[in-house]
C-alpha cells in the first residue's frame, strides 16, 4: 500500500517528460528551466549551491541556538548542558585515567562521564577553547551549575563548530557520491540541492543539537561518512570513521549489524575473503588500541571503564566481526538502568500500558527478551546484505537495524530516534513521501522533551521550515503528491490528524490525575504504531531490491 | 504539524489553480521561508527601538488623543512619528487587551528596559512586526507579476522577500520598515499599472505613517501633475482637484484629530526636531561624512601650521543627538543647506519627470530621490538606505548592469546596517545573511544573464563560464567588496589587538567612510543611468 512509483514506471515517466520538455523550444521553456535552476539546480552539486544550502543550514543552527538549552536555570542536577559542560571540566582538570574513576574531584554520580573515550577527547579539546576565554566557567567543583550569557554562547558555538567539521562534510561528500554513483538509479529530474537540505535540515538533528545541546552531530557525522566511503568503494576509510564514531558514542552501534553484513557480504564475493575480513578486523582493531591506549596498558582501568561504559558493546562488535555471534548481545545495554527512560515510542514502552513488563521480569530476564527481539528484528536485513550487498540494500539496511534497535533494545532514549533517522534522510529521494512523514512522527515522539526544554517555538518554526522546503517549489521535480494513490492520501491524511490532535491534546489540556501521563503514554504508542509501520515495509523494499537485482540478472543472462 | 498540514493544504490549492497562482505560490513560499526564519530570531537582541514601540502602544491605547504628542512620561520614548503610525500602533494594541495580555506589562506606560521584556510582550511585538509584512509581501506579488518572465520574477522576489538588511532592522533591531516599505512598493505597482490616483493615496498614507519618505515627495508631485492632470485644461484641472481632493483627504484624516485639539504646533515640533545635529552618533554613509573627515583633516593640518583653530572635541565622535554640529574650518551646515542640496541633486529627476512622465522610468526616477535624500539631508540614519535599494530590487533584472549595481549596493547598504547589531550573539548570524544573500544574488543574476541576456555569437566565442562570472562585478567591484572585508577584518580583530579598547569609534568610521565611497559611486551612477536613458 505505501509501494512508491515503481522504478521502472519512473524511469519511463522520466524519459517522457524529458521528452516533452525537449520539444517546446519556446523562450517560456528557457525562462522555466532558469526558474527551476535558480534555487534548485538539478543533479548537479554546483560547489556554490552547496555552499548556499550549507551555510542556510548553518544559519538555522544559529538561529535555534539562541533559544534556551536542556535543564536551563533549574539547579541540583540541571540537564545535558551541565553535563556537557562538567565533562569539560573533568577532563581539562583531572588526569586521563581519572576520568571514568570516582574520585574527590569527579563525583561519578554528578553527571559522570558515560560515553567512550572519543567524548573525552572532544570534551578537552572544546574546554581548551571555552578555558582560554571563559576560565571560570569550568573551574574544577567551583563551577558546577555554572551559567552566563557568554559561557552559553561558546558552549554553543563549540556545537556549531563540531558541526560544521564532521557532518556538513560528511553530506556534502556523500551527496556528491551518491549522485556520481548513481545510486538512486535513474538520476533525471532529482534535486542534489534539495537532497542535501533534506540531511542537514533534519529538524530533530538541529534541535536535540542546538537547542538541548548534544553533539550528536559528531557521532552521527562521522557514520555518515563512512557510509559515503562505502559507497564509494573505501571500506578501509569507511571502517575507521565508523570506528570513531562508535568511540565517540556507543549508541553508533545500532549500525553495526549493517556495516558488518555488508562488509562480510562484499568480502565473500572477492578473491580471498578471509584476507579481506582480516584486513578490516585489523584496522578496527589499530583505531580501538588508539582511542583506548590511555586505559589499555592496565585490565584494571579498562574494567573501570566498562562499569560506565558499555565496553562491552564494543566487545560484541570485535565479537560479531569475527562473526562468533551474538553470544555477548544481551550485555549491550547499562546494567542498572530500566527498560526505557521516560517515555519512548518503542515497543517495550508502548506495550507496558498493557503488560507490565517491569513487573513480570527481573532486569536480567528483561535485558535478554530485549537482546532476542533485537536480533530477530534486524535478522532478516542482516541477511539480505550478506546474500546480495548492494549500496541501495546497504542504506534500507543501516535504516532497518537502527529502528530495530529504536523499538526493541534495553534502555533507549527519545533522541535515539535521531539514529534511525540519518539513513531514513539518506534515502529521501527513494521514499520522500514517508521520509516527510517519518520526520513528523519522529518530531511528535520528542514533543514532550521540547516542552520541558521550553522549545516550542524553535520547535514549530523548524517544522515549518523542513515542510516549506520539503514541498517547494521546483524542488523535486516528482510530484509525489498527485502521483500518490488515494489509498495512500487517506492514511497520510488519518496520521497527520492523529498528529495534530494529540499535539493540541499535549499542549491545551490538563491529563486525568489518576493518569498524569496518559497524553504522554498516548503519543508514544501512536508513534509507535507508526515506526513499526514504516520499518515493516522498508524491510520489504529492502527485500524486494534482492528480487529486482535478481530479476535482471536473469534477464542479461538470458539475452 | 498544523503549519505542516496547512502549508501542504495551502500549495494543493494554489497548485490547482497554476499559472495564474504560480507566482503568489512562489511569492508565499519564499515568504513563509523567510517567515520561519524571523520566528526563529524573535528570541535575538532588540534595540531601544523595541521598547519605544511597545511605549507608543501603551501610550496610543491608554492616553487620549489630544495628549499623544504631548505625553512626556518617559522621555526615552516620545512618539514622533505622524499620526496614520500612531493610529496604526492604536491599531495594534487593540487585539492585546483581548488576548489578556494586560498583566505582562505590554501597555504599561512606564518604561522597562527592551532585554528584560516578558516572553508574551516579545512575542507579540515580534509577531505583529512579522504579520504586518503580509503588506510587503502583497506588494512585492503585484510588482513582480508585472515583469512577466518566470525567471525574472522570482529572482525578483527572492531580492525583495530575503532581504537581509530588512531582516536585520525590523526583526533583530526592532522597527516596521517591511510595512512601510510595503505601502510604498504598492504605490509603485499603482502607478505602474497606470492607477494614478489609487498611488497617490498609497503615497499621501505613506507620508502620513512616516514622514521620511516626504523625500519623494517632489518627485511624486511633478509626475502625478504631468501624468494623471494631463489634456486639456478642463480635464487637467478637474483631475487635479481630484487628486488634490483625496489626498488632502488622507491629510485631514491623519492631521485632522491634532488640529481640532489645537495639538497641530506640538505635532509638528515632534516630527521635525531639527535641534538634533547633522549627523547621527553613527555616521550614515553619506556626503557628510567626508565634509567632516576634510573638516577634521583641515583642523589637524592648520593647527600644525599654526593658525589658531578652536578645536571643538571629539564632536562627531561622542554621539551628537541632541545638539547642533560645529564645524572648525568649513562652513557651519545648516537644515536649509541640506535642503537646498537634496532639491538641487534631485532636479534632474525632476525635470526628466516633468519632460517625459514615463511609468517605466518611475521606480528608477524615485530610487534616486531617496539615494539624494540619503546622501546629502538633514541627521540621516543607516537604515534610509532601505528607501532605495528596496525599489531598486524590482528593477535589478533589467539589465547587467543594473544588476551589478544592485549587487554592489545591496550588500554596502547591509553592511552599513552592522553596527546596529554589536553584540557577539548576533554576529555570525548577520553575517551569515548578507553571506546568503550575495550568493543567491550571485547564483540568480549569473544563471539569468547567462541564459537570456549573452548573445548566442558571445557563448561561441566565450564558451568557458567562468570568463563571464569574473567580469561579472568587474574589477572595481572586486576590488571594492575585498576592501569591505579588509575593513570588517580591520574592526574584528586587528582593531581590538593593535589599540586594544581604546580608539573605539575608529571601527565605526572606517565602515562610515568606506561604505559611503560605495554609496557616493552608487548616486553617481544612478545619476548617470537617469540622464542617459530616461
Amino acid at each position: 500500500m505505501f509501494d512508491d512509483i515503481h522504478p521502472m514506471a519512473r524511469k519511463t515517466e522520466a524519459r517522457g517528460s524529458a521528452a516533452a520538455a525537449s520539444g517546446r523550444h519556446t523562450p517560456a521553456d528557457v525562462d522555466g528551466v532558469a526558474a527551476s535552476s535558480f534555487l534548485w539546480s538539478t543533479t548537479v552539486l554546483a560547489p556554490s549551491t552547496a555552499v548556499a544550502v550549507a551555510l542556510f543550514a548553518l544559519l538555522i543552527r544559529l538561529l535555534v541556538s539562541l533559544g534556551p538549552y536542556s535543564g536551563q536555570g533549574t539547579p541540583s542536577m540541571y540537564g545535558d548542558y551541565e553535563a556537557q559542560r562538567h565533562w569539560m571540566e573533568i577532563t581539562l582538570h583531572t588526569p586521563t585515567a581519572e576520568w571514568y574513576r570516582n574520585t574527590a574531584a569527579n563525583n561519578l554520580s554528578y553527571w559522570g562521564l558515560d560515553y567512550p573515550p572519543l567524548t573525552a577527547y572532544q570534551s578537552l579539546a572544546h574546554a581548551f577553547l571555552i578555558n582560554a576565554s571563559i576560565p571560570e566557567s569550568l573551574a574544577l567543583s567551583s563551577s558546577r551549575g555554572f551559567e552566563s550569557h557568554k559561557s552559553k554562547l561558546a558552549m554553543r558555538w563549540t556545537v556549531l563548530s563540531s558541526d560544521l567539521l564532521v557532518l556538513f562534510p560528511a553530506a556534502i561528500y556523500f551527496v556528491s557520491v551518491y549522485f556520481r554513483r548513481n545510486v538512486g538509479g535513474d538520476a533525471k529530474g532529482r534535486s542534489s540541492p534539495w537532497f542535501l537540505a533534506m540531511i542537514l535540515l533534519n529538524p530533530c538533528l538541529i534541535l536535540i543539537d542546538h537547542g538541548h545541546f548534544q553533539y550528536n552531530c559528531i557521532s552521527l557525522g562521522l557514520t555518515l561518512g563512512a557510509i559515503a566511503a562505502i559507497l564509494s568503494q573505501k571500506e578501509i576509510t569507511a571502517s575507521i570513521l565508523f570506528c570513531l564514531a562508535i568511540n565517540h558514542k556507543q549508541m553508533s552501534l545500532y549500525y553495526a549489524p549493517a556495516f558488518f553484513s555488508h562488509l562480510l557480504g562484499k568480502c565473500f564475493r572477492r578473491k580471498n575473503p578471509i584476507f579481506e575480513v582480516l584486513k578490516l578486523g585489523l584496522v578496527v582493531i589499530g583505531i580501538f588500541a588508539l582511542v583506548w591506549w590511555p586505559y589499555i596498558h592496565s585490565v584494571q582501568s579498562v574494567m573501570e571503564v566498562n562499569i560506565h561504559v558499555d565496553i562491552v558493546s564494543i566487545e560484541k562488535h570485535f565479537t560479531s566481526l569475527l562473526s562468533l555471534g551474538f553470544l555477548v548481545i544481551h550485555r549491550l545495554a547499562p546494567f542498572e538502568r530500566g527498560v526505557f527512560e521516560d517515555y519512548v515510542a518503542n515497543f517495550w514502552c508502548s506495550t507496558s500500558m498493557l503488560i507490565k513488563w517491569k513487573r513480570i521480569f527481573t532486569i536480567s530476564t528483561m535485558r535478554f527478551i530485549c537482546s532476542i527481539a533485537t536480533i530477530l528484528a534486524f535478522f532478516p536485513s542482516f541477511v539480505q546484505q550478506i546474500k546480495s550487498p548492494s549500496d541501495l540494500g546497504f542504506l534500507y539496511s543501516l535504516l532497518n537495524s537502527s529502528f530495530s534497535f529504536y523499538l526493541f533494545s534495553y534502555q533507549v532514549h527519545e533522541k535515539s530516534i535521531l539514529l534511525p533517522l540519518l539513513p531514513a534522510s539518506l534515502l529521501a529521494l527513494q521514499e520522500p513521501t514517508l521520509f516527510g512523514w517519518l520526520i513528523n512522527c519522529s518530531l511528535l515522539s520528542m514533543y514532550p522533551l521540547v516542552c520541558r526544554d521550553k522549545l516550542s517555538l524553535q520547535y514549530g518554526s523548524v517544522l515549518a521550515l523542513f515542510a516549506l522546503i520539503f514541498y517547494a517549489p521546483h524542488g523535486k521535480q516528482h510530484g509525489r503528491v498527485d502521483k500518490s494513490s488515494t489509498k495512500r492520501v487517506a492514511l497520510l491524511t488519518v496520521g497527520l490528524i492523529c498528529s495534530a490532535v494529540l499535539h493540541l491534546v499535549y499542549l491545551g489540556l490538563e491529563p486525568p490525575k489518576r493518569y498524569p501521563f496518559l497524553f504522554e503514554a498516548l503519543i508514544m504508542s501512536f508513534c509507535f504504531s507508526q515506526f513499526v509501520i514504516y520499518t515493516v515495509y522498508t524491510n520489504i523494499k529492502q527485500w524486494m531490491l534482492l528480487d529486482h537485482s535478481s530479476l535482471k540478472m536473469r534477464v542479461k543472462k538470458d539475452s | 504539524m498544523a503549519w505542516l498540514g496547512f502549508a501542504s493544504l495551502l500549495l494543493r490549492c494554489l497548485e490547482e489553480q497554476q499559472g495564474r497562482g504560480a507566482a503568489m505560490e512562489e511569492a508565499v513560499w519564499m515568504w513563509a521561508v523567510a517567515a520561519c526564519v524571523k520566528a526563529l530570531l524573535i528570541p535575538s537582541y532588540r534595540s531601544t527601538d523595541f521598547e519605544v514601540h511597545r511605549h507608543w502602544l501603551a501610550l496610543t491605547s491608554s492616553v487620549p488623543l489630544r495628549r499623544w504628542y504631548s505625553d512626556t512620561s518617559a522621555p526615552c520614548c516620545t512618539l514622533d512619528y505622524p499620526p496614520l503610525f500612531a493610529y496604526f500602533q492604536r491599531l495594534l494594541a487593540l487585539p492585546a487587551t483581548s488576548l489578556g495580555l494586560h498583566p505582562s506589562g505590554l501597555l504599561h506606560l512606564s518604561p522597562s528596559p527592551p532585554s528584560s521584556a516578558p516572553l508574551p510582550v516579545l512575542l507579540y511585538l515580534r509577531l505583529s512586526v512579522i504579520v504586518t509584512d503580509l503588506v510587503f509581501l502583497l506588494a512585492a506579488v503585484r510588482l513582480a507579476r508585472r515583469r512577466l518572465p518566470i525567471a525574472r520574477r522570482s529572482i525578483v522576489l527572492v531580492l525583495l522577500l530575503w532581504s537581509p538588511a530588512l531582516l536585520i532592522v525590523d526583526h533583530i533591531h526592532f522597527q516596521y520598515n517591511g510595512y512601510l516599505l510595503g505601502i510604498l512598493l504598492l504605490s509603485l505597482s499603482f502607478l505602474e499599472e497606470g492607477k494614478d490616483l489609487a498611488a497617490g493615496i498609497a503615497f499621501s498614507v505613506l507620508i502620513c505613517s512616516k514622514h521620511l519618505f516626504l523625500i519623494a515627495a517632489p518627485l511624486y508631485f511633478v509626475y502625478l501633475l504631468r501624468h494623471y492632470c494631463r489634456g486639456s485644461l478642463w480635464k487637467a484641472s478637474g483631475r487635479f482637484l481630484i487628486m488634490g481632493g483625496v489626498v488632502g483627504a488622507v491629510f485631514v484624516a491623519a492631521f485632522g484629530p491634532f488640529f481640532y485639539y489645537g495639538q497641530i504646533q506640538q505635532v509638528l515640533s515632534r516630527l521635525f526636531p531639527f535641534g538634533r545635529g547633522l549627523c547621527h552618533a553613527y555616521w550614515a554613509p553619506n556626503f557628510w561624512v567626508f565634509y567632516i573627515v576634510i573638516d577634521k583633516l583641515l583642523a589637524v593640518v592648520l593647527s600644525k601650521l599654526g593658525f589658531d583653530i578652536p578645536s571643538p572635541e571629539a564632536s562627531f565622535t561622542g554621539g551628537l543627538v541632541g545638539n547642533s554640529s560645529h564645524f572648525a574650518v568649513l562652513p557651519q551646515v545648516t537644515p536649509l543647506i541640506t535642503f537646498v542640496m537634496v532639491l538641487l541633486s534631485m532636479s534632474p529627476c525632476l525635470i526628466k519627470a516633468f519632460q517625459k512622465p514615463q511609468a517605466k522610468h518611475l521606480i528608477r526616477w524615485v530610487a534616486y530621490a531617496f539615494t539624494c535624500g540619503f546622501m546629502f539631508g538633514w541627521h540621516v540614519h543607516e537604515k534610509a538606505s532601505l528607501h532605495f535599494t528596496i525599489p531598486l530590487a524590482v528593477i535589478s533584472v533589467d539589465s547587467l548592469n543594473d544588476a551589478r549595481h544592485y549587487f554592489l549596493l545591496s550588500i554596502v547598504s547591509c553592511y552599513s546596517m552592522f553596527p546596529l547589531l554589536f553584540e557577539p550573539q548576533e554576529y555570525p548570524i548577520k553575517v551569515l545573511l548578507l553571506t546568503l544573500y550575495a550568493i543567491a544574488m550571485w547564483i540568480g543574476f549569473s544563471s539569468y544573464f547567462k541564459l537570456v541576456v549573452v548573445p548566442a555569437e558571445d557563448k561561441v566565442h566565450n564558451p568557458s563560464t567562468s570568463d563571464r562570472e569574473e567580469t561579472f562585478i568587474g574589477k572595481f567591484g572586486t576590488i571594492y567588496l575585498l576592501g569591505l572585508l579588509g575593513v570588517e577584518l580591520w574592526g574584528q580583530l586587528l582593531h581590538p589587538y593593535i589599540f586594544g579598547s581604546s580608539l573605539p569609534f575608529l571601527p565605526l568610521m572606517m565602515i562610515s567612510i568606506y561604505c559611503a565611497i560605495g554609496m557616493v559611486c552608487s548616486w553617481a551612477w544612478q545619476l548617470r543611468q537617469i540622464l542617459q536613458r530616461t
